[in-house]
């Protein structure tokens, strides 16, 4: 039981970090807050699954055209929309929200409603871990996470445009002086998080069916992750993730698991209550939040 | 040889806003008439209920009640929270009447007031925590708020569940169906306009766009915000806890995508911050998407696919527009 | 003027491992003229910050008319008499000049000290704009916020403080971005509002105007109290001018 308690746990914070990583990304680089993420989230399941079925792709093949192609709307989603509004954040909010809920409902009244749509797994089959059986997709979950993360680190700390990300993330102002391309660094922000948000789906949606209904509540999971672990942070976001799957894991097992949603609602009012910057939240000693 | 457009007060303006110079009774109609004729239309569309039929009298109802939903929106808006979760007012203040009514069977002339005043309350209990922080965290936490009391009925089974709560009492008669939503939205919309003119507005104007310096004026924001976050629910609560007996019914629909995007898409359309905008965005939109019930769920691409062009393309708003067609007029000049 | 009314004591702040402000402990007699100065980033606006509750100290307290006001919250602050001005002047731009002024005047403390002889907040806002020299009867009290020009968005900034009848002022770099003649007609204001017995503490980069006025100067270097005694004894105090040496340019901190 315990051993079960912690596998699954982890793989549930795992799901949730990799939920969540690329609307935290967008948000803590450029400080757009990306409510189309959901929308992107399941346009990528679908766009997967329509590749398979209609145009008979190899499956490798079709992730890795749904994630460029799911990057590359990102990118142009901040140079068609977001570039005019950029700065006002209510223009921003309303015009990411409004697209995120476009798509998501354009698949619904195209009839993307039913139980046919499901992702293939990547490796059928089971295996025992200390008397547990995983399936090797849970498996892969956890690899691609933690590869995720390393490669994350690797990118903004030693590479050009990931460190030109980290410029802006702190100043923007100041990274423009410095030549970097503010814009365009933030329109890739919106790329690199779209895309992983891409991977994301591709890699958990296969875990259930791919609904609609999913994509509101990837939103509601990158937002609770957000505010625990506090918008802008990475390990931020791992730890929140941590403590969000593992307490849901707990409420599952001994309470019901219809109660696993409500998780969510209690950590965002408690943490905005106790300590409304997020548990680590970088910017809590600015001005910005008295 | 080329030409500019050149915008000019039609005479009657002074200089200053909203104080005019008045010498006639045709400037006083010129002036009186965008206010009055559109209060007297509205009385009197519900009296030619047999020549427009009691179809479009009940879209008056809902356009009403969206209308209440995005002038509580532009209240927000006023003080700086963005909304993205109306449905939060709209379903607490359904679900406060429906339960009271359900559980005592009181009479909508009670439960009515009591839901939108108790719904008011719980809606500013639940977003108290997020008014310390401003910007985008408000807006996540009213859009996620409405999702998850939807789910939090659904899991728990409380309130009826999935089912809702059916046969609740009916409103007495056609006559306060129609009249009610439509004095509401009157008193609501003039009240807002002139409370926001007042140095009260100012204060919440002035947290809107610089709250810190709101704050070395040794004024209290949070207390201002809240006071502002409770009217606006009070106005978002209302349409819900009216629309609980109208249809008699109250379940998990009144948490619904429609009551959160449908006045948002309406306030960006008519104009935010001006209060009558929002109003005609929604007797714009509302009737429009009547016609287009065919289309179903298309039907939130389409208000998706408006909020944008708006937000992007069309940033002043309805209301702003026609104002100015109506004070200005326009003319060719020669450019040298 | 013996009576102290605002005591700091071994201030501390720390900003991500950079010390801001270390160990800074001094007093504020009531009526006096105290001036604050230092080089660029030197830690005085975040001293400003501090005292006024914009910024929590990590460690140490500031007592107000003996009161413990640590880490309240800004418009506690504000609301129990200390008025502070910002560096950079962010006014409620679409609003005229004097509507700026109603925020203030809409307090709790102003409501208090008024009383009921209050009259129209827009009549008040207009003599106090009048009392920072804009001009009474001219356009300009009527005037946009954004369209008034940064000398009278400055002295709109310390009317905004005077309209909370505070008793005592912190002035964060009035000065800077003030052309010669503007310093020139701001300085009597300042002058008679303290001869008038409004304790105020000036924090100013141009140090000319400042050693004219000031009772008494503190000298910060990154985030220490170097020096504190008359502005003649400061002038010529040695740190203070190996403080200076290098920054002397009249610039403003960014």
């Amino acid at each position: 039981m315990l051993s079960s308690i912690l596998i699954y746990g982890l793989i549930n914070s795992v799901i949730l970090a990799l939920t969540a990583m690329g609307f935290s990304l967008t948000f803590g680089i450029s400080g757009v807050a990306n409510f189309a993420y959901g929308g992107f989230y399941i346009l990528s399941g679908f766009l997967v699954w329509m590749l398979l079925h209609y145009l008979k792709f190899p499956f490798l093949l079709a992730i890795v055209v749904t994630v460029g192609i799911v990057g590359l709307l990102g990118f142009i989603t901040y140079w068609i929309i977001l570039l005019r509004v950029r700065g006002i954040a209510l223009s921003e909010v309303i015009a990411t929200f409004a697209l995120g809920v476009g798509i998501l409902e354009l698949f619904r009244y195209l009839g993307f409603v039913t139980y046919e749509f499901t992702l293939p797994y990547l490796k059928k089959g089971t295996i025992l871990i200390a008397g547990v059986p995983i399936d090797y997709q849970r498996l892969f979950i956890i690899g691609i996470g933690l590869a995720l993360v390393l490669f994350l680190y690797f990118f903004t700390h030693h590479t050009r445009i990931g460190l030109s990300f980290r410029g802006i993330a702190q100043n923007e102002r100041t990274a423009i002086s410095l030549g970097i391309r503010s814009d365009r660094t933030a329109a890739l922000s919106l790329a690199f998080g779209c895309a992983m948000g891409a991977l994301a789906a591709i890699i958990i949606l296969p875990l259930g069916i791919i609904s609609i209904n999913t994509g509101y509540e990837v939103l509601l999971i990158a937002v609770a992750v957000g505010i625990v672990g506090g918008l802008e942070s990475v390990s931020g976001i791992l730890i929140a993730s941590l403590i969000l799957g593992y307490t849901q894991v707990f409420t599952g097992t001994y309470l019901k698991p219809e109660w696993m949603m409500v998780v969510y609602l209690a950590a965002i009012v408690l943490v905005l209550t106790i300590k409304p910057s997020g548990l680590f939240g970088k910017f809590k000693e600015l001005e910005e939040r008295v | 040889m080329k030409f500019r457009k050149e915008r000019l007060d039609r005479g009657i303006k002074a200089r200053c806003e909203d104080i005019f110079a008045l010498s006639s009774y045709r400037e006083i109609l010129y002036l009186l008439l965008p206010r009055v004729l559109p209060v007297v239309l509205l009385l009197v569309f519900p009296l030619l209920k047999d020549i427009v039929g009691l179809y479009w009298e009940k879209v008056l109802v809902i356009t009403c009640a969206i209308a209440l939903l995005s002038l509580s929106w532009d209240w927000m808006a006023s003080v700086g929270l963005i909304s993205l979760g109306q449905a939060l007012f709209f379903g607490v203040g359904a679900y406060v009447t429906g339960s009271l009514n359900y559980a005592f069977k009181w009479s909508p002339l009670i439960t009515i007031p009591l839901g939108t005043l108790g719904g008011a309350l719980i809606c500013t209990f639940l977003l108290l925590p997020v008014l310390r922080l401003r910007g985008v965290y408000f807006a996540i936490v009213t859009l996620t708020l409405p999702l998850l009391l939807m789910r939090f009925i659904e899991t728990t089974k409380i309130l009826g569940g999935t089912e809702g709560l059916s046969a609740l009492t009916p409103l007495p008669s056609l006559w306060v169906e129609l009249y009610v939503p439509v004095l509401a939205l009157l008193l609501c919309l003039f009240g807002f306009r002139r409370l926001i003119s007042e140095d009260y507005g100012l204060v919440l104007q002035g947290i809107r766009d610089n709250d810190r310096a709101v704050m070395s004026g040794a004024i209290n924001i949070y207390w201002f915000k809240t006071q502002a976050v409770f009217l606006a629910a009070l106005v978002g609560a209302f349409p819900g806890a009216f629309m609980t007996h109208y249809y008699q019914f109250v379940g998990m629909p009144a948490f619904a995508l429609d009551y959160s995007i449908l006045p948002l898409t309406a306030a960006v359309l008519g104009g935010v911050g001006t209060f009558a905008g929002p109003t005609i965005g929604a007797f714009i939109l509302v009737p429009l998407s009547e016609v287009l019930r065919a289309f179903g769920t298309l039907r939130v691409v389409f208000y998706s696919a408006i909020l944008i062009i708006c937000i992007v393309g069309l940033p002043e708003g309805v209301f702003h527009f026609i104002r100015r067609k109506y004070h200005q007029f326009e003319r060719m000049v020669e450019v040298g | 003027m013996n009576e102290t009314i605002l005591k700091v004591e071994k201030l501390n702040k720390n900003f991500g491992g950079v010390a801001a402000i270390v160990n800074v402990s001094f007093e504020v007699k009531k009526g006096e003229l105290l001036g604050i100065i230092g080089p660029n980033g030197s830690g005085k606006t975040t001293l400003v910050n501090l005292l006024t509750g914009f910024v929590k100290p990590d460690s140490g307290r500031v007592f107000y008319q003996g009161i413990d006001i640590t880490g309240k919250k800004p418009y506690k602050i504000a609301e129990m008499g200390i008025a502070r001005t910002f560096q950079m002047v962010k006014p409620f731009y679409q609003l005229s000049a004097f509507k700026n002024l109603i925020i203030p005047l809409y307090s709790s403390r102003v409501r208090r000290l008024r009383g009921g002889m209050y009259g129209d907040r827009d009549d008040v806002a207009i003599d106090l704009l009048e009392d920072v020299g804009f001009e009474r009867d001219s356009f300009v009290p009527y005037k946009i916020a954004s369209s008034l020009p940064h000398g009278y968005l400055k002295r709109l900034e310390l009317a905004r403080c005077l309209a909370l009848r505070p008793e005592l002022l912190i002035l964060d770099e009035l000065f800077s971005g003030m052309s010669m003649s503007e310093v020139a007609s701001t300085l009597p204001i300042i002058e008679r509002l303290n001869g008038e017995g409004l304790t105020i503490i000036m924090v100013e980069h141009r140090l000319k105007e400042l050693f004219r006025l000031a009772h008494r100067v503190i000298a910060l270097n990154f985030g220490s109290k170097i020096a504190d005694g008359l502005p003649g004894e400061i002038m010529n105090n040695e740190g203070v001018k190996a403080a200076y040496l290098g920054s002397e340019e009249e610039g403003e901190d960014a």
